[in-house]
């Protein structure tokens, strides 16, 4: 007797091995276990590869007391403490440089790409040629510009560069604020040495200006981009209503345009966080600097990798979650 | 009809996805696992069978590896991995240099992207451990201490004086470690100021960035030689560490690094026994006509098999010396009184004239 569901089919199903719903699946599944044979392979290999060098995964160095001092640092540490002490100290220091780096980038960028719509033709010309000449200039190549041709050559003492409030020495850059006793000061030249609420070291300095510079030109094209994206109708419909330049951009044409900028942004964030890790080439001591000293003293190298990829790959989904939850905040929403 | 499949959120053409581990296993051929070393170095076999050595070295740093206008490298680590060339092949030429900075090299060396490492590196203890680096030392070929260097204007004399000043300091270095803990041990607090070259470093202590740069006194005065103006620093009275330079491969291969070893040892051993580049020749006949001279018959392998015993030609020492000459010679030329460093033998004399520089008996 033939199974009820052969009746309903009005040809018989073929062979298993000649089925056209079952042969994809069957490929599909042998693929599936190749490439399973081959990461256990290549497993093995790497484990049978480190165990002979006797360099198998270890954490107990991250105990151990680290040796070398850090000269900036948000988090107290010095040399007795351990290693892992030290590594959060270098990742609070990339955590400083890349927070700056996103405000000023974002604020530098928006400016760049409002003033690239402006009826003032000077106006428009210069950030051109801005976002065109740092856009095509490696990161690296400014970053030492800064540092060693525009920080290094500053003067010193009492030749420094004084505006009310900033004093910009080879030293470092020193802010007015609230010091000692909630009092307002502003920077002083004590025995020839600059003292002052705040204080940025030159190396700091250099590397958030690079970077905010550099991403800031990017930002710039995609504000623009995103400016551009909003027909000219309403342009022109806020302008007959009697509205001007400033408040047609304000209040019209960027609440549209973020829809388009705020993913755009999204990747620019992304690569500001990674490229802060090029501070190592002006002297700034962040989480890479950290790792590879310590790197170089434990010569545990796969595991301090591990935790500079861990540690990277966190903060750019941490950037990434935070971005698409702005960018689902802008979308239109439809009822 | 094709259909599209779904395996791990990727959509696949299943005829197409045949191809994928075919691709893979073949991108896999060439990482076949390491074999175990026998008797036969199997570095060795693999550097005589490429044809050229490859030597990992500062190339920045006058005296120990500099490139000079014509792009030839010259220097005392430089001469240490012409005179391996030398052992292996009988032709000092056959090397390849790679410039590493001080973070990159155990990495570089450890990969095998080098063969040797003779880039003025410090022997210590967590660098030879198996648990370390997992480097394996050859004899010393430059003892060093660690010092300061200050701009004469500044008028520093002591490391006191440094207090709360920027110090620059090359990451990665045993330098910076030696800087924490003496600075430490005399309670002054400081600014340590790390690049990742040694460039940079230097360039930013002469861009005024720090008050003083510290590193190895050799390195320092080495350095000192090609700035600007040379006489504007001085260097502190101060030695804060023992530095001993020493060339070094990886604890993998026992076999390669004594080869490596017996020819620094043939280096030192030459200087003592009066064999020099230009006697070299002279020195072989008298072996060859005399067999009442073992010993010397036995260096120069014509007697015995020290040479084979390595997995080197019989007369590797023959062709060390004639290629590169004795230590003495190679210290004369490069860091003392023949070359702009004019570095003091001192501790770097041979043991019978009061240093450190003792080779164990060839025999």
């Amino acid at each position: 007797m033939r199974d009820p569901q052969a009746l309903l089919d009005p040809l018989d199903r073929p062979p298993w091995w000649r089925d056209r719903r079952v042969i994809p699946w069957l490929g599909q599944g042998v693929v599936a276990l190749l490439l399973l044979v081959l990461i256990a392979f290549l497993l093995g290999n790497l484990v049978h590869n480190l165990t002979t060098r006797g360099m198998l995964l270890s954490w107990r160095w991250l105990g151990q007391p680290a040796g070398f001092d850090i000269s900036e640092t948000l988090v107290p540490f010095s040399a007795e403490m351990p290693y892992w002490r030290g590594l959060v100290a270098g990742l609070a220091n990339t955590l400083r440089a890349v927070l700056t780096g996103l405000v000023g980038a974002t604020l530098l960028g928006t400016l760049a790409g409002m003033a690239s719509f402006s009826r003032n033709g000077l106006l428009r010309g210069l950030t051109r040629t801005y976002v065109e000449t740092i856009r095509n200039i490696p990161l690296l190549l400014q970053l030492i510009f800064w540092y060693f041709v525009v920080f290094l050559s500053l003067p010193n003492g009492t030749a420094a560069l004084q505006i009310p409030g900033v004093v910009l020495a080879k030293s470092g850059l020193y802010l007015a604020g609230f010091g000692q006793g909630m009092h307002w000061s502003l920077p002083q030249l004590v025995n020839g040495v600059w003292q002052a609420p705040l204080r940025l070291s030159v190396e700091f300095a250099a590397l958030i200006s690079g970077l905010i510079i550099y991403s800031g030109a990017f930002i710039a094209e995609v504000v623009r981009g995103g400016i551009a994206s909003v027909p000219k109708g309403q342009w022109e419909a806020a302008t007959s209503l009697g509205m001007g330049w400033f408040a047609t951009l304000r209040h019209v044409v960027l609440p549209q345009a973020l829809r388009v900028i705020v993913p755009g942004l999204n990747t620019q964030y992304i690569s500001l966080a990674k490229n802060s890790s090029l501070a190592v080439a002006v002297g700034f001591t962040d989480l890479y600097s950290v790792a590879e000293t310590t790197l170089n003293q434990t010569g545990r190298a796969l595991e301090v990798y591990l935790l500079l990829l861990g540690a990277y790959l966190a903060m750019d989904l941490v950037i990434s979650l935070l971005m698409n939850g702005l960018n689902r905040f802008v979308q239109i929403r439809e009822r | 009809m094709r259909r599209r499949l779904k395996l791990l959120g990727m959509s696949f053409r299943p005829t197409r996805a045949w191809a994928l581990p075919l691709v893979l296993a073949g991108l896999l051929a060439g990482c076949a696992q390491d074999g175990g070393s026998g008797v036969q170095s199997a570095k060795l076999s693999m550097v005589q069978g490429r044809g050229k050595l490859v030597c990992g070295v500062d190339g920045k740093l006058p005296g120990f590896s500099f490139v000079g206008p014509d792009g030839r490298y010259t220097g005392l680590d430089v001469d240490v991995c012409q005179a391996m060339a030398a052992a292996i092949f009988g032709d000092a030429s056959k090397v390849e240099f790679r410039d590493l900075n001080s973070s990159e090299r155990f990495a570089a060396l450890a990969s095998g992207e080098v063969d040797l490492l003779s880039r003025n590196t410090t022997m210590t203890l967590s660098r030879d451990a198996p648990g370390g680096n997992a480097l394996s030392f050859a004899p010393t070929t430059f003892y060093d201490g660690q010092g300061m260097m200050v701009p004469v204007a500044s008028g520093i004399t002591t490391l006191k004086a440094l207090a709360g000043k920027p110090i620059c300091v090359e990451s990665g270095t045993t330098t910076e470690l030696n800087l924490a803990d003496r600075m430490r041990e005399i309670g002054v607090a400081y600014t340590p100021l790390k690049f990742q070259t040694g460039d940079q470093t230097y360039a930013a202590y002469l861009g005024g960035r720090c008050i003083a740069v510290t590193s190895d006194r050799s390195q320092l005065a080495a350095k000192r030689s090609s700035f600007p103006n040379p006489e504007a620093h001085t260097l502190l009275k101060d030695v804060m560490s023992k530095e001993p330079l020493t060339p070094a491969t990886t604890n993998a291969d026992p076999a390669w690094a004594d080869a490596v070893r017996w020819t620094v040892n043939a280096l030192i051993q030459a200087e003592e026994l009066g064999i020099t580049k230009a006697n070299i020749t002279s020195k072989v006949a008298q072996a060859k006509a005399n067999p009442n001279q073992p010993d010397l018959r036995r260096f120069l392998g014509v007697e015995g098999d020290f040479g084979k015993q390595l997995g080197l030609p019989a007369d590797f020492v023959v062709k060390i010396i004639s290629a590169v000459g004795n230590y003495g010679e190679i210290f004369d030329r490069n860091v003392g009184p023949a070359s702009k460093l004019k570095l003091d033998r001192g501790v770097n004399n041979q043991w019978t004239k009061g240093g450190l520089m003792y080779s164990p008996p060839f025999r």
